[in-house]
Parts: structure tokens; sequence; C-alpha cells
């Protein structure tokens, strides 16, 4: 059997893998990577019913990546989204990541990355960008996407950065605006700048959406309007990176 | 990545120069400063000293010390969207130090505008701050070829600073000592250029890291008995390795273009991201640039102005492009990395245009990630490497 870990910013991922996914886990990613890396291992090795024996070898992705003990092999995300999403549905070829730091587009050819681009230094258009609206809105993280389908006159958020952006919010909020019509323009915020991004790359059917803001129905409804073309969200949008990890753990060690 | 013997000569030969420079008034000898593109043959007949606060930014950049200098210098006024040489030298005057201890003080100041619109203004600033001339190039742009009447410019203010020289230095101008530092500085482009020739070996026995340090003599001295030694010197080791089959990097399985300025203080880290996925950067753009002279000792001064015009910064993006096809084709490359430079906008300006169309025109893929040369607080460290490493990954490596 073989194990993929993903450590992201704000989540740890893994997977593990025998023909098909056997188990998979998520937990928060703590301060310490390393004690983060080895609950994530135990925990996705007890869901299985297996030991550290059964696993033959462990690929570890994410920024977290060099400071997974049990791996024998670094592999990057971009890596991994690409061979996780083409493993789930192998006619996608493009990827958009959106995940708690950073986002990223991938342009695929038969599963393989053909060009990438990722948001630079800057956190507008991450899941960090939720977060802080979110929390300037008082509403849970997860209530975003329903919240924001009940929308009826969203507002526009003009700012580009996560800061200013939040003093746009805030601005609204002090009008009297709609808390629903704020996060439909938050969503809108977010899916313009993510549209922007993957635009300088080959955008074509099939699009896959992973990493935890693939949740969020809001930011799909909205990416899919400005794409001008629909989606798909697997099931599990925040493990395919771990599952590409496994995968390229089976690769390797065949 | 295995080290070149003879970068031991070259820190030599440059701390020897400094020391050089630092002496000069006990030897009668004027101290220039000047710009990395100037037409630096015409001041050699005079005995000038001189030296060049590009490079002594990038020593400072690459003892990671660019963010204390900057700041000086930001904090005097100057914005953080300047280029960092400029504010590293500026911090480095204000601060009185330096890794070398400074820079000597400037009996004059000699730039050109070939190789940006900052020189221009870094200069004034030094002339004001050291109370001395400042002799300056003006090199028209070169859009789609030279023009006769650009050259003619150039010729006409290259001649009007010679009485302006022989007054500054006390030295008359010797017309044969001008065309022997011509002949000087021909021999040793051309071996800088076969020593950068060598990276189209397979494996190369050379990456661009190697040339980035390299290039120093040939910026600093060119035109110089010392740096055309030294570069015979290099040129034999190389030699060496290609015929014992040795590559800079081992096992070399991916070959790649760089562009743009070093990212002085990463040297090391990011040679060694490449190194570990048996990737080798055997050419560049950046240090090829002085890799080209062709001059015509029957019209020395004509055949100057031409050359400094026609330099890789000062020429369009339908010129550049042409040159980087050239390099991909002649160094068999498998991809290209390009640093797009806070500082350098001359440089970093059309990057993404010029990706795109590289791709077109040759097929291989383009990385580019943002950094700055001397000034790391534009360097994100975890992102640089998750880009560098996912483009290697998706060549195979």
């Amino acid at each position: 059997m073989w194990c993929g870990i993903d450590i992201g910013a704000s989540t740890a991922k893994a997977v593990i893998l025998d023909g098909d996914i056997l188990s998979k886990i998520i937990i928060p990613s703590g301060f310490d990577t390393k004690k983060t890396a080895g609950d994530v291992f135990n925990k996705v090795l007890q869901v299985a019913n297996i030991t550290e024996d059964d696993i033959e070898y462990t690929v570890a992705t994410g920024y977290g990546r060099i400071m997974v003990p049990m791996a024998s092999k670094t592999v990057t995300e971009i890596t991994c989204h690409a061979r996780g999403a083409s493993f789930l549905d192998s006619m996608v070829r493009t990827v958009i990541d959106i995940g708690g730091q950073d986002s990223k587009g991938i342009a695929l050819e038969n599963g393989k990355v053909q060009d990438f681009v990722m948001n630079d230094k800057c956190a507008a258009g991450t899941g960090r960008f939720l977060e802080v609206m979110a929390n300037a809105l008082e509403v849970e993280l997860e209530e975003l996407g329903a919240l924001s389908l009940e929308s009826q006159e969203k507002v526009s958020i003009s700012s580009t950065c996560t800061v200013f952006a939040e003093s746009e919010v805030i601005s609204y909020k002090n009008q009297g605006k709609k808390k629903e019509d704020i996060i439909a323009g938050v969503h809108e915020a977010i899916a313009s700048r993510i549209y922007a991004m993957v635009n300088q790359i080959p955008v074509r059917d099939k699009i896959m959406i992973t990493g935890g803001v693939a949740l969020n129905k809001g930011v799909v409804q909205a990416l899919e309007m400005k794409i001008g073309k629909s989606v798909v969200v697997p099931e599990d949008p925040q493990i395919v990176g771990a599952l590409g990890a496994a995968l390229r753990a089976r690769e390797n060690n065949m | 990545m295995k080290k070149l013997h003879t970068y031991q000569d070259l820190k030599k030969l440059v701390g020897s120069h400094y020391m050089q420079a630092k002496t000069a008034q006990f030897f009668n000898q004027k101290i220039a400063w000047v710009s990395s593109g100037a037409p630096v043959e015409l001041l050699r007949p005079f005995d000038v000293i001189t030296v060049y606060p590009e490079n002594h930014s990038s020593i400072c950049g690459a003892a990671k010390q660019g963010p204390e200098f900057c700041e000086a210098a930001e904090a005097e006024g100057y914005s953080r969207d300047l280029c960092s040489y400029f504010r590293c030298d500026r911090g480095s005057t204000l601060l009185q130090t330096s890794p070398i201890g400074g820079l000597p003080d400037p009996d004059f100041l000699y730039g050109c505008s070939n190789i940006c619109g900052t020189i221009l203004k870094w200069y004034e600033i030094c002339s004001r701050h050291f109370d001395v001339p400042f002799l300056f190039v003006d090199t028209p742009f070169v859009h789609s070829e030279v023009h006769e009447h650009s050259v003619e410019y150039v010729v006409e203010q290259l001649e009007g600073f010679i009485p302006v020289l022989e007054s500054l230095t006390g030295r008359e101008f010797d017309d044969e000592k001008f065309e022997k530092t011509l002949y000087l500085s021909k021999d040793c482009v051309e071996l800088w250029k076969e020593v950068l020739l060598f990276g189209a070996h397979k494996p190369s026995p050379l990456t661009c890291f190697d040339a980035f340090t390299q290039l120093a003599a040939i910026v600093s001295l060119r035109g110089t008995e010392e740096a055309i030694t030294h570069y015979n010197a290099v040129k034999e080791e190389l030699q060496e390795r290609v015929e014992k089959g040795m590559g800079a990097v081992d096992d070399e399985q991916i070959r790649l273009l760089w562009d743009n300025i070093p990212i002085w203080y990463a040297m090391r880290k990011l040679s060694e991201i490449f190194e570990e996925h048996n990737a080798c950067l055997v050419a560049d753009t950046y240090t090829n640039a002085w890799a080209s002279a062709d001059i015509d000792t029957g019209n020395p001064m004509e055949s100057l102005a031409r050359n400094y015009l026609e330099i890789y910064l000062n020429i369009s993006m339908d010129l550049m492009l042409e040159r980087i096809v050239d390099l991909i084709h002649t160094f068999d490359v498998d991809g290209m990395v390009m640093h797009s430079n806070r500082s350098c906008k001359p440089y970093s300006l059309g990057q993404y245009d010029l990706a795109r169309r590289i791709k077109e025109e040759t097929g291989i893929p383009v990385l580019i990630i943002e950094a700055d040369m001397v000034d790391s607080r534009s360097y994100a460290e975890a992102q640089i490497k998750t880009r560098i490493e996912a483009f290697l990954e998706s060549l195979g490596g």
C-alpha cells in the first residue's frame, strides 16, 4: 500500500492507496509540522486499520513537505494536484486549486503538467481572503457558500488587496447592507482574482476545482460565471493533493 | 555544484583591483565610477582606475547586506520601488561601509544611458554628493537597427570627452594606447564568449552561477591584460572538465537558460534546488550580454559607439527575442527560467510577452519567478522553491 501526505497552510491531508483509495483524513495543520505529519499519518493508518509496515512508499507534498519524516520523497503540490485530478477524472485538462495560502491554475496534457500559474506574495484569491471576510462578517467559514446563494443584490468589492477589501466590507456593513449581499460580493471578488490569474494558462474543458475553497458553492458558482464554463468539484476536493502524492508513491515504487 | 578552481583566482583579481582603487591617490591615478554599459575603453588610455557601483552592489547583495543598505537609502527618502543597485550604493555611501569597506570616493563619474534611465539620476545624485563632474553618454534606443545618425551622435559625445578627460587626469590622449585597449577589449570579449560557449557541451562543464561570478572581470577589467590572463585560465579548466566528461551538475538531465540579473543573495540555495533535480542552467542572457564586440580598429570610435548602442538592454523586444532564440538553439536547452526582477525595469518589462513568444517560436516552456537582485525583502523562498520544483518535475526531473 502507498501513502500520500499533503501538509498545507491550513490543513494536513493523508490518503492511503491500495487499488483505490483505502482511507483518507483531514486535520488542521498545527504549529509543529513534524507533529502534524505524525498525527495525520497515524490517523490515516488507523482509519485503514493497517500499520506503518504495510506502507511500501510515502510521498509528501504541500508547503510542509520537507518536514515529513516518514516520506521517502517530496513532490510539489502542482504535480500532485494534477496527478490526483486526472486520476479522479481522466478528462480533466485544467485544475484550479484554491488553498488556504495560495491558489494555482494547472494546464494538463495527458495527465501531465503542461503549464501552471500561482498567486504571488498576495493573500487575495486564497482561502485566507475568505477567512478574513468571514471573521469581519461574524459568520463561520463553512456558512459563506450557502448564505451567498441567497443574495438578491450583491455588492461590488473593488480593492485587490485583502486588507483594503476588508475595510470595504466593514463600510458596507456600516451602510446596513445585507450579509448575504456582501458575501456574494466577496465571492465575486475572489473569483475575479482567480480568473485573472488562471487565464494566463489555457483554460480548457474539463475544469476541476480542488482545495478547501472548492467546498464553498458561492465561490464555485462565481468562478463558473467568470470563466463562462461549468466546472467539476470532486467529492472530496481537499484530498486531491494527498491522493496525487499517494499515486506518485505507487508509481515510484513499481 | 562543483566550484571552479579559477574562482579563487577571480577573487584575488577582484580583490587586488579594489585594493589598487583604494591606493590610487598614491600613484597619481584618478578614480572613475562607471556604469556597467559605459564605453570604458575610452578611459583606459588615461590610466584611470575604474570602479563599478553596480558590481559593488552585487557584492553587498551576495554578502546579504542588501536590505541594510537599501533601508538606509529609503530612510533618506528614496522609494523602495527604485533600483536596489542604486539604493544599495546610496546606503553604502551614507553608512560609509560595505563588505569591502565601501568604494573609494570618485574623482569623476562616467555613465551611459544604454542600460537604463536610472543611471542618469543615480550619477547626478553622486555628482552632487561628491561634488565631482559627471560624463554622461546618451545612447538612443535601438528599435530595429542602429541608425547612422545615432552612431554619429555617440561618436561626437565620446570625442567631446577627450579634452575633458585630458584636463581631469592631466594626461594626454594617446591614439596608440587607445587602439591597444580596443584590441585587448576585443580579445577579452572573445575569450569570454568562448568561456560561455563551453555551456553548449553535454554535460555542461559550467552553470550560469559560475558565469555570474566570473563576470566580474569582464565588467570591471575589460580592456586589461589581467582579464585576458584570467579567462585563459578559466578556459583551460573548462577544457579539462570537458575532456574528462565532467559536468558542473552530476548526471545532467535538464538543460536550462536563465534570464535577467542573478538573485545575488540566493545563489547557493537556487543552485542547490536545480542540482537536486539534475538540472543545469547552462547559459543566461545576462552574462552573454558582454559576449559580443565587433571592433573595427580602423574606425575605433565608431565601432565603440556601435557596440555600446547594441547592448542587450538598449534594443527592442523583437531583437531581444532573436537573441534569446539564438541562445536556446546554441545551448540546446529544454526550458527557460526568467527572473522578473523588481529592481530592473528595462530587463523585466515585457517578460510575460517574451515568454509567450518563446513558447510559440521554440516550443520550450518558460517559468517566471518574482524576486529582486539585491533586496531580499522581495524574495519568498518557499514559493520560489515550489515553482522551480514544479517546473522541473514537469520537465521530467
